[in-house]
């Protein structure tokens, strides 16, 4: 099972991640518009890292279950933490000067998604996307 | 630093994104759109996304801002190209663009903008009308 880790701490290194995203869900065989989700969600959670956490650690996996396959990203970062998950879950809430889009709209365009946060030590989540699903 | 090019034709100004955007880029275009907006007085401003394979919140926003800038400015916005998952995508993450005028391809934006500043000043679209090769 492959397992990709990866530094995150310049807007670059967004690019060069999502590529890497993008050539993993084609070894899965996933369709065009999945491939776009999956991308997309990662954007999301990696701008987030990026501007609140000054970056972190994105790690890409191949996951399979029966016939399914699909692609982990888990995205690790040592940033301040997010004191109210379920207020940052919330369409339309931001501290920041974004449309608070970033992560509910991330839970639409995923399978599955986790978040795990403690203030002061950072923040983990995780989305997983099956090539069908 | 990376710049994405923008064309001026008459009346318009074009701009085709081929890279993938990153943030700071968006926010360089958004700012030289604006600026070229006022410099040269384009009345229309085309935007060609057939090339972006992702469109998140963040772009999406930067889309929305620099047609609301432009609008502002006098100028229409029309976004040409869209990927079908793309689109899919921006709904699916809720940002539906209101606002932005859009056309599937550079033509048909052609003549969307060229009816739309019709529309507002004829003497601007008798310009406009050159320029279009049939």
């Amino acid at each position: 099972m492959s397992k990709d880790v990866f530094d995150v701490v310049r807007d670059q290194d967004v690019v060069f991640v999502k590529r890497r995203i993008q050539e993993t869900a084609i070894k899965v065989k996933m369709g065009l518009v999945n491939q776009t989700r999956v991308i997309t969600a990662a954007s999301e959670i990696l701008r987030n890292m990026l501007r609140y956490a000054n970056g972190g650690k994105c790690i890409i996996e191949v996951v399979t279950s029966g016939r399914n396959n699909g692609v982990r990203v888990t995205f690790a970062d040592k940033g301040p933490g997010i004191p109210d998950i379920n207020l940052a879950m919330k369409d339309g809430y931001s501290t920041g000067k974004s449309l608070g889009l970033g992560l509910p709209g991330t839970k639409r365009l995923v399978n599955e998604f986790d978040i795990q946060s403690k203030v002061g030590e950072g923040t983990t989540v995780t989305i997983l996307k099956w090539a069908n699903g | 630093m990376d710049r994405i090019p923008i064309l001026r034709m008459g009346k318009f100004l074009l701009v085709t994104i081929q890279v993938d955007l990153y943030d700071r880029l968006a926010l360089t275009l958004e700012a030289d759109l604006v600026q070229m907006v006022s410099k040269t007085n384009a009345k229309g401003l085309l935007i060609d996304i057939s090339a972006v394979s992702i469109v998140d919140s963040f772009m999406g926003r930067i889309i929305g801002n620099i047609a609301g800038m432009s609008k502002i400015l006098d100028a229409q916005t029309v976004l040409v190209g869209m990927q079908p998952a793309v689109a899919i995508t921006l709904i699916e993450l809720g940002l539906p663009l209101k606002g932005v005028y859009t056309a599937l391809n550079m033509e048909k934006g052609m003549k969307l903008l060229t009816s739309m500043i019709d529309d507002f000043d004829d003497d601007v679209a008798e310009e406009a009308d050159d320029i279009i090769v049939e």
